[in-house]
């Protein structure tokens, strides 16, 4: 996984409440084998006029001029301003991966569905939960300002504005640790091999049916 | 201490803490299909790793599988390619079970777990799928992970976790006539909201849902994701026991006898305590019935589409304009008024043998409406196929001009060939409705299978308690 440390990046507003990952990546994507490709196929069903399939040169399908994802003072953006309940829906961990091949290191939002904020910290993608209020003046100062970016800090758990603004955000210390410094967490679970071997022989001999 | 069932399901499956709270949670069953594994093995591979439980697994091919024309096999080539993949990684490392495409045991996983008694009381399920909450109907704490997580699955039988506030949902008292599990649970929904449940295992508690079947507590659970709760629970009860005896991994003889005993304790204590708390007066739910692109987009049948100009929250007034274009709809039309073009029953949600004879009562003697193009019947699984098909229950379909299918996910999510053109309009037993869910600008509306098959005979949504 790549670590996350800093970002000073150029900020996307999608100004819809309950984005559900059926919208971030359509389900036609989902039968690829591979875990990367899925950027041009980034919401999809929004950004294109046309119904999208695998296979399709995307280069050369019509975009919805008004979708903001093609609005030209987003292109290259970094981090991603959203509303309520962002990325509810299907587990499908696609989505985080569509946002990450896009170029999103960030996901700002209110609140997430549990499974996708979850499967973003897999991917290096940080979700940061900001209050209601912080999230709205991100909005206004977006729409505001062209070439509006925000500074990112992991280690420090801070996101800043042009203004000089500065909200804190919370994260767990084994996502932070996890993420600073783009550790394989299976690995860092395996140390715990022993662990594990022992509370499955215990759980085996107490009830064994489970392990017919 | 008084616990909750949901504190003695974490409990009990903890291998290691950190300082922060978060765990090492041991996995008992891990249910693999083909959308979501094939780069979990893939990574297992390249980093030279192997399962660490294989009997653990429980796999079946269920989301690209076409619902007609088995003969033919699977014609599109990456969805072929993607349960071929399924196919190659369990033949090479094996699994407790595996029901692959065209065998008789096949079907939707949540529908395949349970019928087969792999998923039992007191156990961890987890799936690289959403709708794994269906298991808590057994007292599991069951949910939904990312392909990440499959693959740490497969690697450590554990899954990094922390734990979840406690929510209990006590619906008490008696359902009326013809009020479902699918109407309870989209009653919750439109009380608590689609973003409610999140942070949050939810148990369902109280008179009306110990009077559910398992089926329909499956119905209830499968739902708790649509409320944003990872898991949902029921208690044990006879009921699950019942359920469970002479299943062909349910636990035997002595086995069974020790299991009962155990499982007979995986209920919240009295007096335990939970984070929130909602009650829902069962006599006070009736038919249901979503007219937006959200499960909290709900009313009852009885009811007009929400008119946005009632609505003072400016983001939620935005959504409601933005999901009555998508639907087609206007403001203030009478639900019943609301004509369908297709029907699909079926769904992790409501593809049981329940639903079928359900939907069947409805249908029996009764003939589609000419304006709905299609009605699928889509059984859950192999087994419920057949069940459905030695009770008569195919032929009532037939007859009512509905397609009988062969099982899987199907028109649930549109990854197979039965999909909604775009503008088509659908009453579907399924558990979502968000835009292009059911195929790119299909317009999808969530009922129960008693609902589906009345809309289905009158052409329009109907209410199945005056429906005759």
């Amino acid at each position: 996984m790549q670590a996350f440390t800093t970002l000073n990046g150029l900020v996307c507003p999608l100004d819809r409440a309950n984005v559900d990952t059926d919208a971030i990546i359509p389900k036609q994507f989902l039968k690829s084998i591979k875990r990367s490709g899925f950027g041009p196929n980034l919401f999809d069903e929004w950004r294109y006029l046309d119904h999208g399939e695998p296979g399709m040169d995307n280069s050369a399908r019509p975009v919805n001029p008004d979708f903001v994802l093609n609005f030209p003072r987003y292109a290259g953006a970094q981090v991603l301003l959203a509303r309520e309940n962002f990325g509810c829906g299907s587990s499908r961990e696609h989505a985080p991966w569509a946002l990450e091949d896009y170029g999103f290191r960030v996901v700002i939002a209110p609140s997430f569905a549990d499974i996708f904020f979850n499967n973003c910290y897999k991917n290096g993608v940080l979700p940061i939960v900001l209050p209601a209020e912080a999230v709205e003046q991100l909005f206004q100062e977006t729409a505001a300002s062209e070439g509006y970016r925000l500074q990112i800090d992991l280690a420090a758990q801070t996101v800043r504005t042009p203004g000089g603004s500065q909200f804190g955000f919370e994260i767990t210390g084994h996502r932070k640790h996890c993420l600073l410094n783009g550790l394989d967490e299976i690995g860092l679970t395996l140390n715990h091999a022993d662990k594990i071997r022992a509370f499955e022989a215990a759980r085996r001999a107490q009830q064994p049916w489970l392990f017919a | 201490m008084a616990q909750t069932l949901y504190d003695k399901l974490w409990q009990s499956h903890v291998v290691h803490e950190e300082a922060d709270g978060t765990a090492l949670l041991y996995i008992d069953r891990h249910l693999v299909h083909e959308v979501t594994s094939p780069q979990a093995f893939e990574g297992l591979k390249l980093a030279g790793r192997k399962p660490w439980r294989i009997s653990s697994i429980v796999a079946t091919a269920d989301h690209n599988t076409p619902t007609d024309h088995w003969d033919e096999g699977i014609k599109d080539p990456i969805s072929r390619q993607q349960v071929e993949t399924l196919d190659a990684n369990i033949r090479e490392v094996g699994a407790l079970a595996y029901f692959p495409f065209k065998d008789k045991g096949q079907g939707i996983v949540h529908v395949v777990g349970p019928e087969q008694g792999a998923t039992l009381p007191g156990m961890t399920v987890v799936c690289g799928d959403s709708h794994t909450s269906t298991h808590g109907a057994f007292a599991c704490l069951a949910h939904g992970i990312g392909t990440s997580e499959v693959e740490h699955v497969l690697a450590t039988q554990t899954l990094v976790a922390k734990k979840s506030k406690s929510m209990l949902v006590k619906v008490e008292g008696q359902l009326g006539r013809g009020i479902t599990a699918k109407d309870v649970a989209l009653a919750i929904i439109g009380k608590i909201g689609t973003a409610g449940g999140t942070g949050y295992a939810i148990e369902f508690a109280g008179s009306a849902i110990r009077g559910l079947s398992m089926e329909g507590r499956m119905t209830l659970c499968n739902m708790a994701i649509e409320a944003g709760a990872r898991a949902g629970m029921v208690a044990v009860d006879q009921n699950t026991i019942d359920y469970l005896q002479g299943r062909p991994f349910a636990p035997k003889g002595a086995d069974w006898d020790k299991a009962v005993a155990y499982w007979r304790s995986l209920v919240s204590d009295a007096g335990a305590q939970f984070d929130a708390v909602v009650e829902l007066d069962a006599a006070g739910i009736a038919p249901q019935v979503t007219w937006g692109t959200s499960p909290e987009m709900v009313v009852t049948i009885n009811d007009r589409v929400p008119d946005p100009a009632q609505e003072s929250d400016p983001t939620r007034k935005t959504g409601m304009e933005r999901a009555l274009s998508y639907m087609g709809l206007v403001a203030n039309t009478p639900i019943n008024e609301i004509p369908v073009d297709k029907v699909f029953i079926g769904s992790c949600t409501n593809s049981r043998i329940e639903d079928l004879r359900a939907a069947a009562a409805v249908a029996r003697g009764h003939k589609k409406a000419a304006n709905v193009k299609a009605v699928l019947v889509v059984p859950g699984s192999g087994l419920v196929k057949v069940q459905a098909e030695a009770e008569g229950l195919d032929k009532i379909f037939i007859e009512a001009g509905f397609e009988w299918r062969e099982p899987g996910c199907s028109m649930c999510l549109a990854m197979n060939a039965d999909r909604l053109e775009p503008g088509e309009r659908c009453a579907s037993t399924s558990n979502r409705n968000f835009e292009g869910r059911q195929g790119q600008g299909g317009r999808t509306h969530l009922v129960s299978p008693e609902m589906a098959a009345a809309a289905a005979i009158a052409g329009h949504f109907v209410d199945v308690r005056t429906f005759a």
